[in-house]
């Protein structure tokens, strides 16, 4: 098999809630399911605990696109933290494509602890439409960037 | 009005309702007048101010100020009450320490757009309805108001006092501007315009915290960019990407609780266009959860400390269209 060094892959971050979205990677791991390793997983106590200063972090560090994933509305661990993160991602998002910045690359998922199969397509299509954006070139800093 | 307003301060100083008052002091020139607090009446005498070039808000100072002894007299336009209710909303002033005074407002006058419109050598400056009336040292000079009130003037949201103890003058009603064209337009160019429009404006930007130390919405004693853990705190932005993370959470941490007062814009000295940050967010509160006006109802509950279930999902924003 030949390997194309020059293949582009993207950096994804992946904001998991504890209570479920972490616990859906988990189900889709053990089941044995694919999704690509260019997905790094980190994992919060609640969708909620994600301040819009994470995102652009992730941005700045290298990372392509960013995914938000936390409980269904309604199944929050915590009540309603997942309803605050609604409204304030969806502020966000559309402060970033106001910006000119490519809006396929931040989004947010709604995946329970039982949708292993979920979790790993959604990481499957984000991967794919991130990809094809290419590289993060407006959000980028250049002195995190490798030589 | 001035006359006015240092004879009513003086009665309130005498009688002991307030022991201070909060206003505008003159400056070397005309034009460059700065808020000041005056404890006397010979201190009113000597260098209170009031004219069309007093636009700063001065519900930013009621904070500090309200927190002292005894009452403090505050002089606020309509813009400036919209702030101080949501300063109150937010428990940041002690309103029982404010005696606040309402006063009518015809907009206020851009200095650098008079200099544009040719204006030099400025002595004085006098409202004519739809003009203002120029004194300069080379004699009186009349220009439009289109051309020489500042933008957040020209797309007054309101004219209505929405909190005040008395009021000079009669109150105002609710106008129907015209402020988020600016923002309709750039959301009808394409990502990559819009990039590039931004990209030339935030790159002006030397890091002042102007914007910042001027806004009412801007009150936390710790702030995030004075942070030195932050890596961002107090330097000027070393790259792109500083400009944009400072503008774009500048702007997110007074989203919902911003009241369009536009001193983000009137002290920017690099003439970034910062409320077109805010009015997105304004524009977009109205849009997806009901229009809401930041400052114009003390009990509201602020978009982003409140939900529905029935909120929209964030996959609106990649829903819009193709642009």
């Amino acid at each position: 098999m030949q390997v194309n060094e020059k293949e582009f892959k993207p950096l994804i971050v992946a904001f998991c809630c504890n209570w479920c979205s972490y616990a859906g990677a988990d189900l889709s791991g053990t089941n044995r399911l694919n999704y690509p390793a260019n997905v790094k997983i980190i994992r919060v106590p609640c969708s909620c605990r994600v301040n819009p200063m994470f995102v652009l972090r992730a941005f700045q560090r290298g990372a392509d696109g960013v995914i938000l994933c936390g409980c269904h509305p309604g199944d929050c661990h915590y009540t309603t933290g997942n309803y605050y993160t609604r409204r304030r991602m969806t502020l966000l998002f559309s402060m970033l494509d106001y910006l000119g910045i490519e809006r396929d690359r931040t989004r947010v998922e709604w995946v329970s602890a039982a949708e292993g199969a979920k979790f790993a397509a959604t990481m499957n299509d984000f991967v794919a439409t991130v990809t094809r954006l290419g590289e993060n070139k407006r959000l980028e800093d250049l002195r995190c960037k490798k030589q | 009005m001035q006359e006015a307003m240092i004879r009513r301060a003086k009665e309130l100083l005498a009688d002991g309702t307030v022991n201070r008052v909060l206003g505008w002091q003159r400056g070397e020139f005309v034009y460059d007048v700065t808020p000041a607090v005056f404890a006397s009446p010979d201190e009113l005498d000597a260098s209170f101010v009031y004219n069309d070039f007093c636009g700063a808000n001065l519900s930013k100072y009621l904070v500090a100020e309200s927190r002292k002894e005894g009452k403090v007299l505050a002089f606020l336009k309509p813009c400036d009450t919209y702030s101080l209710n949501q300063l109150t909303a937010e428990h940041r002033v002690v309103r029982e320490n404010i005696y606040a005074i309402g006063l009518p407002c015809e907009g206020k006058a851009d200095v650098e757009a008079l200099k544009a419109a040719g204006a030099a050598g400025i002595t004085g400056i006098a409202d004519g309805g739809d003009t203002f009336t120029v004194h300069t040292l080379y004699g009186d000079q009349t220009v439009a108001k289109a051309d020489a009130l500042a933008e957040r003037c020209a797309n007054c949201k309101s004219k209505q006092c929405v909190t005040y103890d008395e009021l000079l003058g009669e109150n105002g009603a609710v106008q129907n501007s015209h402020r988020f064209d600016m923002v309709e337009q750039l959301e009808n160019m394409t990502a990559d315009e819009r990039y590039a429009f931004w990209q030339g404006e935030l790159s002006r930007c030397i890091r002042c915290n102007a914007c910042r130390n001027a806004c009412p919405a801007c009150t936390c004693e710790k702030c995030v960019f004075d942070n030195p853990q932050s890596g961002i705190a107090n330097t000027a932005p070393a790259d792109s990407f500083e400009e944009k993370l400072f503008h774009i959470i500048r702007a997110f941490h007074v989203a919902g609780r911003c009241t369009d007062c536009g001193e983000c814009s009137r002290v920017c000295p690099q003439h970034i266009p910062l409320h077109l940050l805010n009015r997105k967010f304004i524009k977009d509160i109205n849009e997806l959860y009901g229009p809401y006006q930041a400052g114009a109802d003390v009990a509201a509950r602020g978009p982003l400390t409140d939900f529905t279930f029935e909120d929209c999902e964030p996959s609106v924003v990649h829903e819009r269209g193709v642009n």
